[in-house]
């Protein structure tokens, strides 16, 4: 794992996300409780939509643009819509935030 | 005999001492602490605060105990040093040689280092000096207290101050109280139980300074508030006191670290209690402090024992406020919550799954289960076959059958057992009731009353209809607002006003919501709702919002915005065009022309959204609001100013309106029209409010569309004057602000009231006047720019991406 520090809790908002632009994409940052975070691609796949503009619920989120609806802990989307996200995993320590990013890294070297 | 030193007279070194002396270990024990006495139950120190114990009660060893074993007391006196070459302990009146050495030194509280922390008057929460501080100064009559910090310790030394008579305010940094242990709703509860008992909670309070002249006079915090306080307590976290292991050169990380026998680096050192580190892990509460104690003996007494990490349980000892929080309920990976709330007894419990087991769990109001889940979460219990009853407890298991769906859980529940908690009406009455022949929700609801006062339990009697007649019950009935509750808009919005419902975990909390934190479609309507009827008390929440209300721009079927400044009245100038040309060019938009007589400019990417907005605030435009549930436009003609056919200002009052209405939050959208005469050029007559001026005065017509569907709009009244044409048109936007449910249109609203209760309520001139009245106190908040609070920072960064890896090397 390569543990990068993306900022601190406090900049991304209870049931709010924030981005992470990467060289892959945007990656979402989600907080879906005081101390709680999830990471996912920002895209939708749907039709791309950002789903860090999505509405946070449970630890879901529902796309700003049609209201596909995710599940932050699998990526995989709810309902009867087929289709699933990448997730990325992230962690809080002391108040920051840190994501994993060995996958972007491993790509990026194939 | 071997001689133990030990340095620190605490919880886990008494335990220890307890296990070497009943095995009957052989040492000659020397036993330093830096408090002035011996070992006491340091977590008994919540009801000697708050006068329920004396201090003698919750000592745990005392003088006889210590003579007894031979135990060379050396209280009061602080070890300074460890000397590991000659293996003595250098306390401050003098060395003690050791051949085995304990470290058992506790935590210290941490004091956050704010201007005034060393004041006279400012103290922790640790040990008795602490707790006889507060005691005297609650002994002033009138005295007042702030405690920092809504953790475990900080509300029960805020519940001990109170008790004993003092004025008590709990500052809390975070948006709920224990967000360690619980969750919002249960934070919530707890909230509304300590309120209860007359202890102020401010959350999301950050403190700036303690002031006083030589000592606590006040507490200032960061938004200006003045408290005053004769003491501050700071209970805000601790760190491990292993400072004399770490001076010694014994290997530390946060804490001095030792291995599962609780052995440091030095073979002869032992350390025990909340100054050592296992495996990363650091320690606040006694349970896992006594295996190690258990271990510690084991290991000093040559048998074999290991110290391994296990589950926590927590519970608040402030008596009547009852609460249990167990395991990991705010991590990770594919977990699954079961919500129970009975909002009539304040109870809440909420259990995390993964995996078929149970590995959280947090309960308010009733925690009789608590050790039952408690169990299951350490065992690891496979849950899968239970899962359904799981929530009930132990006393709904074992029944086979009864648990597999809800109406069997319905069918299974006694005669006696309570339904209705509003009206007392149990399940026997309710089941003879429709037995004699009230086979619907609402016949039920007039001969029993079940279900007809707060609506909690429709879904419940809905239950019992359906077991007790089978398939010829149609459920139909009014629709609830979503699945996370049984509650319709309306019956939402009645509760919310006559419960004084003022947050969004109260309303799901106290309505029983099923979900922990609602669902889009919820979320947005209770926000709305909310913030409708008190619009001084309620904090607007941008999470509940869509994407465009809380990016104040519409975005794009490609992600990008639009950006659409308001033009009063559709009139605009040479240098406002100038500016927005020059906008459109600087972020590369593309320009159109609107229906609602302003230019939009689009494909304006989310990071420039601050930027684009200084630079049209800069010449005197503000948002448009083409994005909100609230006024977008007001159309007009050039009425009395240009046109030959003119009968009125049409536009002067399109721009009054359109300047009184703007920023408000309505249900849906609302559209205005104002024609200068009936050519009416404005196409007022399809708007949700138009008026169409005649010689006479102003037509004011409402609930017209132009949409999916499409309405001409129906007369509401005709008035003489300009300013009964404004009241008017206020007064009905208020009405609709006050009843339509969320996403109604105002005529779709108007089509279920009726437009002859409209207008009855709005021809009643006090109703009217108190309609405006509302109106304004909401506008005295919301009638501002949204676009101007995000162009500096804080606000501005939050548009832009929290990191930028794609400048780091792909390595
Ligand atoms: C008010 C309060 C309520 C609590 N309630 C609960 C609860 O409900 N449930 C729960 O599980 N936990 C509770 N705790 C936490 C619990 O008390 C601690 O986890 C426990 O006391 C830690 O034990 P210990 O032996 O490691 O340290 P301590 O009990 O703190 O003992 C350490 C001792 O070492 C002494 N010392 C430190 N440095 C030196 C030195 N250099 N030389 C000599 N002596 C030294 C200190 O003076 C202290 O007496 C509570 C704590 C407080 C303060
Ligand atoms: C996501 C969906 C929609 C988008 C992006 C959108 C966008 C817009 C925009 C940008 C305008 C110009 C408004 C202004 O100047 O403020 C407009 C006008 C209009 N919209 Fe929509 N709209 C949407 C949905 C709807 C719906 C659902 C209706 C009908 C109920 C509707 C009816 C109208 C009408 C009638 C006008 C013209 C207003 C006038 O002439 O006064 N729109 N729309
Ligand atoms: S509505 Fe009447 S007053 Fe207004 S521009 Fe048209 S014709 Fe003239
Ligand atoms: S793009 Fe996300 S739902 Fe269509």
């Amino acid at each position: 794992m390569i543990w990068t520090d993306i900022g601190t809790l406090a900049d991304i908002p209870l049931r709010g996300a924030r981005r992470v632009k990467t060289t892959k994409g945007c990656i979402a940052v989600f907080r879906t409780g005081e101390e709680e975070v999830f990471a996912t691609s920002n895209t939708c796949a749907h039709k791309q939509g950002p789903l860090a503009e999505g509405i946070v619920h449970g630890r879901k989120v529902t796309c700003p643009l049609h209201s596909w609806t995710y599940s932050l802990e699998t990526g995989e989307a709810q309902g009867a819509d087929e289709g699933a996200i990448a997730t990325y995993p992230v962690k809080i320590e002391a108040g920051r935030v840190l994501l994993d990013v060995s996958a972007l890294a491993e790509k990026a070297a194939a | 005999m071997e001689r133990l030193v030990v340095i620190g007279a605490g919880m886990a070194s008494g335990r220890v001492l307890e296990h070497l002396f009943e095995a009957g270990a052989p040492f000659e024990v020397t036993l330093f602490n830096a408090e002035p006495r011996g070992n006491y139950n340091r977590i008994m120190l919540s009801p000697v605060l708050s006068g329920e114990k004396a201090f003698d009660e919750i000592v745990t060893h005392d003088d006889a105990w210590y003579a007894e074993h031979g135990v060379t007391c050396r209280f009061g006196e602080k070890v300074v040093a460890i000397d590991r070459s000659r293996k003595v302990v250098v306390g401050e009146r003098g060395e003690v040689p050791y051949d085995r050495l304990i470290i058992a030194t506790g935590s210290a509280p941490f004091i956050i280092p704010l201007p005034g922390h060393d004041l006279p008057g400012v103290v922790a929460y640790r040990d008795l000096e602490d707790t006889n501080a507060m005691i005297e100064a609650s002994a002033r009559p009138g005295a007042k207290a702030v405690v920092i910090g809504g953790g475990l310790l900080g509300l029960e030394a805020a519940a001990g101050l109170r008790l004993r008579g003092m004025d008590v305010t709990v500052l809390h940094l975070m948006g709920h109280l224990m967000e360690r242990q619980l969750d919002e709703a249960a934070g919530y509860l707890l909230k509304k139980d300590l309120e209860k008992r007359g202890i102020e909670v401010l959350l999301k309070a950050s403190t700036k300074a303690i002031e006083g002249q030589g000592k606590v006079e006040r507490v200032v915090l960061e938004d200006g508030t003045v408290l005053d306080a004769d003491i501050v307590c700071m209970a805000v976290g601790i760190r491990p006191a292993g400072q004399v292991g770490a001076d010694a050169g014994l290997t530390c990380g946060k804490a001095i670290t030792v291995d599962a026998q609780m052995r440091t680096s030095d073979p002869d050192i032992f350390a025990v209690g909340e100054c050592v580190e296992f495996e990363g892990n650091l320690f606040g509460l006694v349970a896992p402090l006594y295996d190690q104690a258990r271990v510690l003996a084991k290991t000093l007494l040559g048998e074999d024992d290991a110290f391994a990490m296990r589950e926590l349980s927590t519970k608040l000892k402030v008596t009547g406020c009852d609460l249990f929080s167990a395991g990991d309920f705010a991590e990770r990976e594919g977990r699954e919550d079961i919500v129970f709330r009975d909002p009539a007894r304040g109870i809440y419990k909420r259990l995390v799954i993964e995996d078929d087991r149970l590995i959280g769990a947090v309960m308010y109001g009733d925690t009789a289960d608590g050790n039952w889940f408690f169990g299951l979460i350490k065992d690891q219990t496979d849950i899968e076959e239970i899962r359904d009853t799981l929530i009930y407890g132990p006393a709904f298991q074992g029944g086979g059958a009864a648990g597999a769906d809800p109406l069997a859980a319905v069918a299974a529940l006694p005669p006696e057992a309570e339904i209705c908690g509003c009206n007392g009406v149990c399940k026997g009455q309710i089941v003879d009731a429709i037995g004699a022949g009230a086979d619907t929700l609402d016949a039920l609801r007039a001969q029993t009353k079940a279900s007809a006062s707060c609506g909690t339990c429709t879904g419940l009697v809905e239950q019992l209809l359906a077991v007790t007649l089978g398939d010829s019950f149609d459920a139909g009935g009014a629709k609830p607002v979503c699945g996370c509750t049984d509650l319709t808009h309306e019956d939402v919005r009645r509760l919310i006003k006559a419960r004084e419902l003022r947050t969004q975990p109260a309303v799901w909390q106290e309505l029983a919501w099923k979900t922990v934190n609602g669902c889009p479609t919820c979320r947005p309507a209770i926000n709305f709702y909310l913030l409708a009827e008190w619009p001084l008390d309620y904090q607007d929440d941008a999470q509940s919002r869509f994407v465009n209300e809380r990016n104040h721009a519409n975005i794009q079927k490609d992600g990008t915005y639009s950006v659409m400044p308001r033009m009063w009245g559709g009139m605009t100038t040479a240098d406002e065009l100038l500016a927005i040309a020059a906008a459109a060019k600087k972020y590369e938009a593309a320009v159109k022309v609107t229906g609602g007589q302003r230019i939009d400019l689009l494909g304006v990417k989310k990071e420039d959204l601050p930027a684009i907005w200084a630079d049209l605030n800069a010449a005197g435009m503000v948002s448009g609001h083409a994005y909100s549930k609230g006024l977008r436009t007001v159309k007009t003609c050039v009425g009395t100013d240009w046109c030959r056919f003119g009968t009125q200002d049409s536009t002067g009052l399109g721009i009054k309106l359109e300047k009184k209405l703007w920023g408000s939050w309505t249900p849906h959208k609302v559209k205005l029209g104002v024609s200068g005469c009936p050519r009416n050029c404005a196409e007022a007559t399809c708007k949700d409010v138009g008026v169409v001026c005649v010689d006479s005065g102003y037509q004011i017509g409402v609930a017209g569309a132009a949409g999916m569907d499409v309405r001409e709009t129906q007369r509401l009244v005709d008035v003489a004057s300009e300013e009964e044409a404004i009241e008017w048109t206020a007064a009905f936007v208020q009405l609709y602000r006050e009843h339509a449910r969320y996403l109604d249109r105002p005529y779709k609203w108007v089509d279920k009231v009726g437009l002859e209760w409209v207008k009855e309520v709005l021809s009643d001139s006090a109703e009217r006047a108190a309609l405006n009245e509302r109106f304004e106190i909401s506008q005295s908040v919301y009638r501002k720019d949204p676009w101007a609070e995000h162009t500096s920072e804080p606000e501005a960064e939050k548009f832009q991406p929290i990191a930028d890896l794609t400048m780091e090397p792909a390595e």
